[in-house]
């Protein structure tokens, strides 16, 4: 399958995961490296916002925080509409690697399925009337 | 994930490739449901030109056909399968290689930093 439902990247920073800890989940931190501004509510189910000057603002929501180990949020899905529910899910994970961290960000929930997908059977009926329907209306116009 | 997932963005890419195609949806999609015999007066198409290519839409699920007057068989643009290939743009677009590089920068800024001020 090569459709993309996640994505994964694996980074060796030189510094303890006391210190990534603090950049990934700290106003301060997120507002540096990652926007150009944020707050944070820092525990599961909390707000957090990013901004950028020279564009959006993500609306995000801490969903897992497990110091100094395992941070999570959830945020909306690039590219759809702002009302569209649908997110992506968001984890870093730090694990110590010698006097540094080895951080990994998996983002997955990319090809959660439409709704509308199970209507297969419906919209194949819809199909059939339509070309039934497109014939007779062909024939009308060409007389 | 249902395999069908990946065929449905490939049919609205395929679909979106051609001009002609992308005119008639974008047509539908700034005034509404319209017949062929519409679209093929607003647009640089022929009729019967117009026809194949709402039939290779209705096919990828672009456009569903629907009862207008007169027994005309007027198109509506469908846009969940639009929604479908966005995602699959949403995981390509999502660029975690630069943030991540400007989260390793910060980092060793702040190492560098105590040095600098000493």
């Amino acid at each position: 399958m090569s459709f993309p439902d996640r994505i994964a990247r694996t980074m060796e920073l030189a510094h303890p995961p006391g210190k990534v800890w603090a950049a990934l989940t700290t106003a301060e931190g997120l507002g540096t490296w990652f926007g150009n501004e944020a707050t944070i509510d820092l525990r599961p189910g909390g707000p957090a916002r990013v901004r950028w000057t020279d564009g959006p603002t993500a609306d995000l929501r801490v969903e897992r925080v497990e110091e100094p180990t395992v941070f999570a949020f959830t945020w909306h899905i690039y590219g759809l509409p702002e009302e569209d529910p649908r997110r992506t899910y968001v984890e870093f994970t730090l694990e110590p690697a010698g006097a540094g961290t080895r951080l990994t960000v998996v983002e997955s929930g990319f090809a959660q399925l439409p709704d509308d997908v199970h209507g297969k059977a419906y919209d194949g009926n819809a199909r059939g009337w339509a070309s039934e329907l497109g014939e007779l209306a062909d024939y009308l116009d060409a007389a | 994930m249902p395999p069908d997932i990946e065929a449905v963005a490939e049919q609205v890419f395929a679909a979106l490739a051609d001009p002609s195609r992308r005119a008639i949806l974008a047509a539908l999609a700034a005034t509404g449901p319209a017949t062929a015999t519409d679209l093929a007066a607003r647009l640089p198409i022929t009729r019967q030109a117009v026809a194949k290519h709402l039939a290779l839409l209705a096919e990828a699920g672009l456009v569903t056909a629907e009862p207008g007057e007169r027994r005309r068989v007027r198109y509506r643009l469908r846009s969940a399968p639009m929604r479908v290939a966005q995602q699959f743009l949403a995981a390509l677009a999502r660029d975690w290689d630069r943030p991540l590089g400007a989260l390793k920068d910060h980092l060793d800024q702040g190492a560098r930093a105590p040095v600098t001020t000493s």
